[in-house]
This record gives structure tokens, C-alpha cells and sequence, in this order.
């Protein structure tokens, strides 16, 4: 750890794993969408699922969609705040199987269905452990770009072409091999990559943006 | 890095303990002591105006086993304890509380454990009107002890119990009211290490695995432990074993500890029958408030 991280972060109560890292998860989501979802299912697994109510759990999931701060008062309000902006949201218990105890799938409506599986692993770390089909192990701890591409020869030099940033992390799946998908999630020390060229491409389909999370006390907002 | 070996770096150097404790934060990951001094300066102010304005304050908990507890506290007038005592436990109870019913705290170390260090801060400012900066070095201290216990042992109560959460917690306030005081980082280390040892073997046992019960008491009860260990260090008295190797003792403890006192809810106080009755009205909806019913509304 470190001084920070040990005298910090601030956030809403009552415990980092089942409060704050269920709304980082969920905040991922968020981002990954950029904005506001017309609807979503949280579905819950574990520990999750039997402990969420006297952790919040589910208000802090839903705060974490609205992307509110970790530490806004308004995260007890979530369900409230929710309705009035029309998000359609809904909770449900399922057994993921052979997972971590606090994992919470999350299926959300933006331009399309997409699907965000996450645990919190405790003190508020967390892994992002499936982006739509693809599996991953992402601690949310860099610069996130998420590309759907063509999956055919000279694709990711194209990609890598318009990525300036040093890359931390690089995952490449295909993900359907009749229509010739892939999907690459590249984990940047910065944010400088150039998405104009990289709309551009023809073997890019679509592409997200996760910015590096902030929290005070943690990486010091 | 232990904390024996920071000490012998800021006797070397003849540098303050503190200002060393930056230092070797810079070189592990390059950040700028002056920025972590002003991050830790904010992290300060944060903890006061969240002690400030949950001070005795009634709160309506998430699953209702706590809420009355640091207002009953701040109405009594204390029998056994002086003002500071009593102003930190409850600065304590109340933040704990706050914790619970899911208001704003600094998660120092924890969330669970987060009462301990804002009642010791606030009692620190409120009572003993220590100065912002001695506070901001208190912090730095503070934040160095819980560090190495996070490094050499953990500082979560499902991996090492309470003792690793409220102990560790306890261990930092203590050494920063000694520092605060004194500026001298071996007495400091000493209230630090008979404090770990006063609540070593301490298991996480909370009711339904839910941070109230027993958790908001003892972060109240382990103030007076950390005041209690701060005084002897201030009189000159010795921790026999260095805070290092009791570190170590603590980490070895917390492997030997069984899952079900673990922060699982299975074992000691969560085990209680009192416990198991107050589990089946929570889960069947009965005698909890609208949190739960709002929690639910959707199913």
C-alpha cells in the first residue's frame, strides 16, 4: 500500500468491499457507457447476493450507474435519484459458480446491450473480469480503451497505430469467427491516443473509452 | 520499509521522522512529499468536518442494531475519564455510526475501523487545540504505522481479524498522539506496539457480517486502549518487543485464526443466539426501517 491508500480513501460507508468496490464496478459500467443507460440488471452473486442488503450493496451499484462520487451523501438516495432520471434498474440472485464471493454481473442498455462482470476484492480494489464475451482481469488502475474490431490480418497494427500512450496491458480476442470479430483492450500509462483516426479505421467497429478512476486518498484526485 | 530502519534514516540524517517517512514514500513511488503532505493536509480537514458534523448526532442505520449510541454517550458525564477520552469516544461512536448508515467517512485504515482515528483527531484539535501542522505530521505517522502493518500483515479483518482493522487502527492513534506531542518516533513506535499487543488475537466476529455490531463499540473501546498505550509511551515506558516484530506476532495470529472468525458472521458474537434472532427479523423484513424496503422495492 502506501500513505494514501492507508489513511484514506473517503467514501460512503459501511465497507470497502461490499459498498465501495460494488460502486467501482459499477462505475466502470458507467464510463464504459459514457451515459446514462436507459436500463439495467445487476446481477448478484455470492456474498453479494446474501449480504447486500446491511451493506448498501445495491444502493451503491445503482450510485456507481449514476456516476455520483464515491463519497456523495446522495448514494442512499440512489434508488430515488434513479427513477426520477427514468432508469429502468432491477436486482436479481444468481450463482455465477466458481468465481470470486463478491461478484456482481451488470447488463446495461446504451447503444446496445453490454455486459460488465466484476469482484471486489477488497479494501475497494477491484477486477473487471469480463468485458461483453471477453474474459480479462482488469484492476481499473490505467487509461482503458475497449475496441471492437475486424479480426483479420494487420488489425491491431492499424489499432497500435494510433495509440501514442505507452501501453501497460494488451488483451486480443476473437470473439466470433464467421463474422470476423475481435475485441482488444489496451490498459495506457496516459490517455493519448488519437480517436479521431481510430474511428476512422476500417477494421474498427467501435470503440469505448474508460478514464482512470480517482479517488481521494488513493490516486489523489 | 520497517520502522526501525525509517528510525535509524531520520537519526542519520538528523531529519524529522516524519519529513523522512515522505521521503522514502518518494522513492518507492516517485510522488512529491510536498503533494502527499497536502493530500494528507486535505484527508485532515475531511476527518474534523466529518467528526464535527456527526458529532453525537442519532443515526438511522443500514440494518438498525446501532444508531442511539454516541448520543446516549455525549449526554453522560463521564465518572472515570477526563474530556479527551471522553470527546474521542464519542467522535468514535458517532462516526462509526455515521459509517453505518452509510454516510461520508475517510476510510482510515478501514471503513470499519474508521472511529478510532477521527475521534482521536478531532479529541486532538478539540481539546488539546493541537495546530494543523503538528496534525498533518501526526497523520504521516499515523498513515507509516498502518502502512507496515498492511505490508508485513494485513490490515483486513477477512484475511487477519479485528485485530488487524481496529488494532491497526488503534496502533495509529496512539503513535500520532504521542508524536504530536513529543515529535519523537520511537516513543511513538512504543504506544504503538503495546497497543497492537493489548488487542492482539482481537477476532472479527460482527453480526450477519454486517459493520454495527460489535464493531461501532469497539472502535469507542479501543480509543481508550490507544489513550491508554499513548500515556504509558509518554511516561517513559517500553515496549519490551518492537513494533516490527510485533507486527510480525500479529500477522502470524491472524493466519492461525479460524474462517469463522473472519469477518464471515459465523463465529463469536454473530454465532450468539441473541444474534441468529436478530438475523431472522432483518431477513424477514420485520423490525427493520425503509432501507430495507427500499433495498427491495424493485424485486
Amino acid at each position: 500500500m502506501g500513505l494514501l491508500q492507508v489513511l484514506g480513501p473517503v467514501m460512503v460507508g459501511p465497507s470497502s468491499s461490499h459498498t465501495l468496490g460494488a460502486m467501482r464496478i459499477a462505475r466502470f459500467a458507467r464510463k464504459f457507457s459514457s451515459s446514462l443507460p436507459s436500463e439495467v440488471v445487476f446481477l448478484l452473486h455470492g456474498s453479494f447476493a446474501k449480504t447486500a442488503d446491511g451493506h448498501g450493496t445495491k444502493k451503491a451499484l445503482l450510485a456507481g450507474i449514476l456516476d455520483l462520487d464515491y463519497d456523495d451523501e446522495r448514494i442512499v438516495e440512489s434508488y430515488e435519484l434513479a427513477r426520477r432520471l427514468g432508469l429502468k434498474f432491477s436486482f436479481e440472485s444468481v450463482d455465477l459458480r466458481d468465481v470470486h464471493p463478491n461478484t456482481v454481473r451488470i447488463r446495461f442498455l446504451s447503444d446496445e446491450w453490454h455486459e460488465i462482470e466484476g469482484c471486489s476484492i477488497g479494501g475497494g480494489s477491484i477486477k473487471i473480469t469480463r468485458v461483453d464475451e471477453v474474459e480479462c482481469e482488469l484492476g481499473w488502475n490505467y487509461d482503458t480503451l475497449i475496441i471492437l474490431n475486424k479480426d483479420e490480418p494487420g488489425a491491431l497494427m492499424k489499432i497500435l497505430s494510433c495509440i501514442e500512450a505507452n501501453i501497460a496491458n494488451l488483451y486480443l480476442r476473437r470473439i466470433n469467427m464467421l463474422q470476423q470479430l475481435a475485441v482488444a483492450i489496451l490498459e495506457l500509462d496516459e490517455s493519448r491516443y488519437d480517436a479521431e483516426k481510430l474511428g476512422k479505421l476500417d477494421v474498427v467497429l467501435k470503440h469505448y473509452f474508460v478514464p482512470k478512476d480517482r479517488l481521494l486518498g488513493v490516486s489523489g484526485a | 520499509m520497517t520502522f526501525s530502519e525509517l528510525l535509524e534514516m531520520s537519526r542519520k540524517a538528523d531529519q524529522p521522522f516524519h519529513e523522512i517517512v515522505l521521503v522514502a514514500q518518494m522513492l518507492e513511488d516517485g510522488s512529491d512529499p510536498s503533494e502527499t503532505r497536502s493530500k494528507i493536509r486535505l484527508l485532515l480537514h475531511t476527518m474534523l468536518d466529518i467528526a464535527e458534523s456527526n458529532y453525537a448526532k442519532r443515526q438511522k442505520t443500514l440494518v438498525g442494531l446501532c444508531g442511539e449510541n454516541a448520543y446516549l454517550f455525549s449526554k453522560h458525564t463521564p465518572k472515570f475519564i477526563d474530556q479527551f477520552m471522553h470527546v474521542a469516544m464519542t467522535a468514535a461512536l458517532s462516526v462509526s455510526e455515521a459509517n453505518s448508515a452509510m454516510k461520508r467517512i475517510v476510510a482510515c485504515p478501514t471503513a470499519g475501523s474508521c472511529g478510532v482515528m477521527h475521534g482521536v483527531v478531532y479529541a486532538l484539535a478539540e481539546v488539546l487545540n493541537v495546530e494543523e501542522e503538528r496534525l498533518v505530521e501526526g497523520l504521516i505517522v499515523a498513515g507509516v504505522i498502518g502502512d507496515i502493518v498492511a505490508r508485513m500483515a494485513s490490515i483486513s479483518g477477512a484475511q487477519a481479524g479485528c485485530q488487524a482493522e481496529i488494532g491497526t487502527a488503534a496502533a495509529m492513534a496512539s503513535g500520532m498522539m504521542v508524536y504530536v506531542l513529543t515529535q519523537d518516533a520511537e516513543k511513538s513506535s512504543h504506544a504503538a506496539a503495546i497497543c497492537l499487543k493489548s488487542l492482539m488475537g482481537l477476532v472479527c466476529d460482527p453480526i450477519g457480517g454486517f459493520v454495527e455490531v460489535p464493531c461501532v463499540k469497539r472502535n469507542a473501546t479501543a480509543v481508550a486502549v490507544a489513550v491508554a498505550a499513548a500515556e504509558m509511551a509518554l511516561a517513559g515506558i517500553k515496549s519490551v518487543v518492537p513494533f516490527d516484530e510485533v507486527v510480525e506476532a500479529m500477522a502470524k495470529v491472524g493466519k492461525s485464526l479460524p474462517e469463522e472468525l473472519r469477518e464471515t458472521g459465523l463465529g463469536g458474537i454473530a454465532a450468539t443466539k441473541t444474534a441468529l434472532k436478530l438475523l431472522e427479523r432483518f431477513f424477514s423484513g420485520g423490525g427493520v426501517d425503509e432501507n430495507k424496503r427500499g433495498d427491495n422495492a424493485e424485486r
